[in-house]
């Protein structure tokens, strides 16, 4: 097979939209937290692009590609990455696309997912816990479940994920990315608690333009997230790419539609939150529905979560962000509606759902796929921060949490209120100390 | 002498002043402040949950001004702050022992 410049261009074109993701997510997280807690939770996500990274060109790739023969993991081995760099990728099929795209690309979504869980615990963690739990993390549940998930075996596929080779449908990563990030926010809101205040003290987004700039570059970078995953520039691509379109502008509909009949107004919060939901929703589903139930998911999906963000409230665990309401239950919807909306008539390699004559198989599937990865994230998670919370203590004290954690845990604010002169009170009692001392 | 100080809404600011300033009066000291009264605060919704929020936004005016011009000045304030709904604020007097300009050094009603 010759190399094709056309899908490699794609590919990598995905990967760096993929890659904006992640700081698109900072910004969606970052308006919704209180002033005092912005730049930390920025954090949280720019924290995992540097440790993921270096973690996957390591061992990272070789965990969940690697060619192992297990259904469970891929090899313990180095990546040997940049040995391979003419060789062209194959994940079940051969793919006229050089490895390194395909693990490039594979890489921005191993980034993106332990950011996703950073929304569940906000305003409250240990910086330097947080750290070592993104590296623990990808390495026992992430890399582990992309193997169940999305590697489709070697060049003679074999050594395939074991939901991969049961014929779970999940195109681009309801599982492995959000359910799996949704059941891990939901285990660590448990093990680190409700907020000083919760429920008390109003929290309400700081900086609601600030989310809407996130939602916009989340949505965008989706696009790469979702047709990239064809893994190449084609009709599948193509497809992917107006479903996450048009299942994103029904989920902000649907969203709005709840808020308005329950809340009476359509808020801006609701508009943003919805887009992202209907993202997640089709993100398993994208490649293998038609664009009418792509609209029809992504509606569910708006209508569903912008419900599901009050369970916290009824079993109490403060999940701050809504990870739980948005990408569990956004993931669930959209893992199981390929069981009712799947039909090959759009893309070969899916199959049909209850809709399409298929019958109860594939749902059956698809909820093997979800409630399993659920359940491993969830307890895998529930340990790992238990044992992080015992050795390195994951919470920060009640004082510096009242204080803001910006300031406690990285010494700086996001944002300068002092005064409108722009010079503060603060600032000239305080004077300025660089490391070579206090200037003449 | 007296100061008046005066809690009245933010968009209502621009009309206080000039109506002040139509009294001869050159000076004031403003600021943003937050309060509540009988009218309490008002309510938000952030997906679905609701935030009570007590403290109100308000601009604090204060003016320094003679014994004999503050009926004049507060009857001013209410004039050009008053819209009639709840929530208008409120202005009150109080009696100043001195008042010194720091430029000069000057006291009394001269420093006004």
């Amino acid at each position: 097979m010759e190399l094709s410049a056309g899908d490699t261009a794609w590919v990598l074109s995905a990967s760096a939209m993929v890659l904006l993701m992640t700081p698109g997510l900072a910004f969606f997280y970052g308006g919704m937290t209180r002033a005092k807690s912005t730049l930390n939770m920025m954090m949280m996500s720019f924290i995992s692009i540097g440790i993921v990274s270096v973690l996957w060109v390591i061992y990272g790739y070789s965990f969940a590609f690697g060619d192992s023969g297990s259904k469970w993991i891929g090899a313990f081995d180095w990546s040997h990455l940049g040995e391979v760099v003419n060789d062209l990728t194959s994940n079940g099929a051969p793919y006229p696309i050089p490895v390194l795209a395909f693990a490039v690309f594979q890489l921005m979504f191993a980034v993106i997912t332990p950011a996703l869980i950073s929304g569940s615990i906000a305003d409250r963690t240990k910086f330097v816990t947080w750290s070592v739990f993104i590296a623990i993390w990808v390495t026992i549940v992430y890399f582990p479940v992309a193997h169940w998930v999305f590697d489709f075996g070697g060049k003679d596929a074999t050594g395939a994920g074991w939901l991969a080779a049961r014929g779970v449908l999940d195109f681009a990563g309801g599982t492995a990315v959000h359910i799996n990030a949704g059941a891990a926010g939901l285990a660590l809101a448990i093990v680190l608690g409700k907020r000083v205040g919760w429920r008390k003290d109003p929290m309400r987004p700081h900086n609601l333009p600030l989310v809407l700039i996130g939602a916009g570059l989340l949505w965008f970078g989706w696009f790469g997230f979702n047709a990239g995953s064809a893994l190449g520039a084609n009709g599948t691509a193509a497809l992917a790419f107006m479903n996450t379109q048009v299942a994103t502008a029904g989920a902000v509909a649907g969203w709005l539609i709840v808020e308005r009949i329950r809340d009476g107004h359509a808020t801006s919060l609701g508009a943003a939150s919805g887009a992202v939901a209907g993202l997640v929703a089709i993100t398993p589903a994208c490649a293998f529905v038609a664009p009418w139930a792509a609209v029809v998911i992504g509606f569910i999906a708006g209508a569903v979560c912008a419900t599901a963000v009050a369970l916290k409230y009824k079993f109490g665990y403060d999940d701050s962000l809504d990870v739980v309401g948005v990408h569990l239950v956004g993931g669930i919807i959209g893992c199981l509606s390929i069981g009712f909306f799947g039909t090959k008539a759009v893309n070969a390699f899916g199959a049909d759902g209850l809709l399409y004559g298929g019958g109860f198989t594939l749902l059956g599937k698809q909820a093997i796929g979800a409630f399993s990865v659920l359940a491993y994230s969830f307890v895998v998670t529930l340990i790992l921060g238990f044992i992080l919370d015992k050795t390195l203590g994951f919470r920060i004290d009640r004082d510096a949490e009242i204080e803001g954690i910006d300031l406690t845990e990285h010494a700086e604010t996001a944002y300068d209120f002092e005064g409108r002169s722009g010079g503060s009170i603060s600032g000239a009692l305080s004077g300025v100390r660089t490391t070579e001392g206090a200037p003449a | 002498m007296k100061l008046v100080t005066a809690i009245v809404k933010p968009f209502k600011l621009e009309d206080v002043k000039v109506a002040l300033e139509a009294r001869g009066i050159h000076g004031m000291t403003v600021s943003e402040a937050s309060g509540f009264g009988r009218q309490r605060g008002h309510t938000e919704v952030y997906r679905g949950a609701e935030y009570t929020v007590d403290l109100v936004p308000k601009v604090r005016i204060e003016v320094l001004i003679d014994d004999e011009d503050a009926e004049a000045v507060v009857d001013a304030i209410v004039a050009a702050a008053q819209s009639g709904r709840i929530g208008d604020g409120k202005v009150w007097v109080i009696p100043v022992d001195s008042v010194t300009r720091v430029r000069t050094g000057e006291k009394g009603s001269a420093a006004l």
